[in-house]
């Protein structure tokens, strides 16, 4: 069996939720804050709720999303910022830039329902990230499959979801170790394709892992 | 006088079964680097209340990672539970008429608790506001002071918060149970999650015979619709406005309603509720307001398990960790969004929130009409409350935040 170079390091990750000092109370208040709020409230609540949240699979996107739709009930509000994909961007800079403008188009084009008070509050946090290596490393595409199949979701979801603010490319570390540690680049592009917003955490790594078995079987 | 407790230690492993092994592998890996590093957890009280109860079943799992974790609970005479329990209700934002000497005797006690307490540990996490001045004993070096801080602060008494301020300032951090909870503070302030425990007895698997003589014992029909919401008497959990809801209900669902929450009997306020309760009730056969005893965890599990839609009709509430019990058994949530609850239940995916007695009478309507919609929030509702209430999650972010800590400098002081 083709072996890598470099092996694939098995990581998982855990997140402290910092409170940040910025709150919004209605449509035109979440704009200031997305335009002023740190990269790492950005990420909170669009990398990081993904992940926590990995088990909702119909119209859960981000945080802001679902404020405006519990919060302030604009359906066509929530659905721009809901129809955002994370997978679509390798800075956090150009995410907060898409949001922002999703925001300041709606609150130009209703500058009533841009002031209208929220049932409730929108607060802005931060995620404070902190890895720690697994101690588990694979070479081959057996031990990758054994050890994606023992991940947490925590380790699934840093490895397949905010790596591609880590690697700053369109793909994820699985991918990225499959084609350039195994050179199996078709591969690396179907696991690359699994639509995390349709599918949950769980069903996503069942794709991958049948997505290997498949290789395995060519082999 | 300090007072080390000794708790059964829970097998991590026991949780594997619930969570994975890839959860429990992870703790570990997280605990690594914090192996051997001392901890000292401090509260006012051993038994009775969350916090100990949190701590019961936390410290052991702590220890299980190998952390040099120890519980300290602060000794206090009457006249300082009295004061602290004043400032308490204070800090919800009750009236509070403030006493110097009130003030005083929070002093005295800290200060002696300061002479007595063990409080070198690397990383010190002081609970709530009682034991808040025990700041004061931290030495220069390289430990870490940050307070959990379990009560609702956004609306406190100002005299009360002013003077408790000027201590949780000086620690590293503060930790609060909703970001609408937290204070505008020179410290970073984290959001950690109260928990509950899957292995419990209010929350572990039960034999549905033994949920069938609990339904027997309280005489409510298994074959109808049973609503149910379980707190105490107490007018913030609105029991009266949830019996609204219900006749509203009622009028197209022939369903039953269940009340259910510790004793009154040693509360003259809850008593009062109680009696409002029974008039508002006016007989109806198909209300049971069941006064259960101060600790009856099995009895809770089996009426939640049983429950068709639990009801969490608060008009304030903390965090409200019923609403986290109900989910756990993926039950459909119909709760006010107050407090916490907002954080448990995500609108429309693992739960309804209502604002009104209107509201949650349709929300219940709704739910009755759309069993297949009820069935999948409460599966949603379970996967959230493991994802983010259960212990295990709560260890994680405290390993999280000690490892954070561990590599920031301590604060000049």
């Amino acid at each position: 069996m083709n072996a890598a170079e470099t092996p694939f390091e098995f990581v998982t990750v855990s997140y402290l939720t910092r409170i940040g000092n910025q709150s919004a109370g209605s449509p035109s208040e979440l704009l200031t804050g997305l335009e002023h709020c740190s990269d790492a409230s950005i990420f909170h609540h669009t990398y990081q709720t993904l992940g926590s949240h990995h088990f909702l699979t119909e119209g859960f996107s981000n945080d802001f999303a679902q404020w405006v739709l519990a919060d302030t009930n604009r359906n066509d509000l929530a659905e721009q910022l809901a129809a955002l994909d994370i997978r679509d961007y390798v800075s956090i800079a150009a995410l907060r830039s898409d949001l922002c403008r999703v925001v300041r188009d709606f609150c130009e084009a209703f500058p009533h329902f841009a002031k209208q008070s929220a049932l409730e509050r929108f607060y802005f946090c931060e995620s404070v990230e902190v890895t720690a290596p697994l101690g588990r490393s694979a070479r081959t595409l057996d031990e990758f499959r054994d050890g994606i199949a023992h991940l947490s979701h925590a380790g699934f979801y840093f490895h397949f979801i905010s790596s591609r603010l880590r690697l700053q490319l369109q793909t994820n570390d699985f991918s990225h170790w499959l084609s350039d540690g195994l050179g199996l680049q078709t591969l690396a592009e179907s696991v690359n394709n699994i639509d995390i917003y349709t599918n949950t955490l769980d069903g996503s790594r069942a794709k991958l892992l049948r997505l290997i078995e498949r290789e395995r079987r060519k082999a | 006088m300090s007072e080390t407790l000794a708790v059964t230690r829970i097998p991590l492993d026991d949780y594997a079964e619930l969570l994975g092994a890839g959860e429990i592998e992870e703790l570990r890996a997280l605990a690594k680097p914090l192996r051997g590093r001392s901890i000292q957890m401090v509260n006012s009280t051993a038994v009775g209340g969350g916090v100990a109860e949190i701590l019961m079943r936390l410290v052991p799992l702590a220890e299980e990672l190998d952390l040099n974790i120890q519980w300290e609970v602060m000794s206090g005479g009457e006249d300082f539970f009295e004061v602290t329990k004043s400032f308490h209700n204070a800090l919800h934002g009750a009236p509070y008429h403030a006493r110097p000497r009130d003030f005083e005797i929070f002093l005295a006690y800290n200060e002696r608790n300061r002479a007595t307490l063990p409080l070198d540990a690397e990383f010190v996490v002081i609970h709530d506001p009682q034991p808040a001045g025990l700041i004061e004993a931290r030495k220069p070096g390289s430990n870490h002071w940050v307070w959990r801080c379990h009560i609702d602060l956004s609306h406190p008494h100002r005299g009360v918060w002013d003077f408790l301020e000027a201590f949780v300032s000086r620690y590293d951090g503060a930790m609060f149970s909703s970001p609408e909870f937290s204070r505008q503070l020179p410290i970073p302030q984290y959001l950690f999650y109260p928990a509950i425990d899957p292995l419990s007895e209010k929350n572990c698997h039960l034999d549905p015979v033994f949920i069938a003589q609990i339904l027997a014992r309280y005489r409510i029909d298994p074959q109808r619709p049973i609503l149910t919401q379980i707190s105490r008497f107490d007018r913030l959990k609105d029991p009266v406005g949830v019996i609204r809801a219900y006749r509203i209900v009622k009028r197209y669902f022939d369903c039953q309603l269940v009340l259910a929450g510790g004793s009154a009997s040693d509360d003259p306020e809850g008593a009062m509720v109680l009696k409002e309760v029974l008039r508002e009730a006016n007989d109806d056969p198909d209300i049971r307001v069941i006064e259960l005893p101060a600790w009856a965890p099995l009895e809770v599990n089996a009426l939640q398990r049983a429950s068709t839609i639990v009801i969490q009709k608060s008009l304030r509430e903390g965090f409200g960790l019923t609403v986290s019990e109900a989910l756990w058994k993926k039950k459909p949530v119909v709760a006010s969004a107050v407090g916490g609850i907002p954080i448990q239940i995500i609108h429309k995916h693992t739960g309804l929130l209502a604002h009104s007695v209107e509201g949650t009478a349709y929300q219940i309507r709704f739910l009755l009409s759309h069993p297949e919609i009820a069935a999948k929030l409460g599966e949603n509702g379970h996967q959230h409350v493991k994802e983010n209430f259960l212990i295990t999650q709560k260890l994680k972010r405290y390993l999280t935040l000690f490892l954070t800590m561990a590599n920031k400098p301590s604060r000049d002081h």
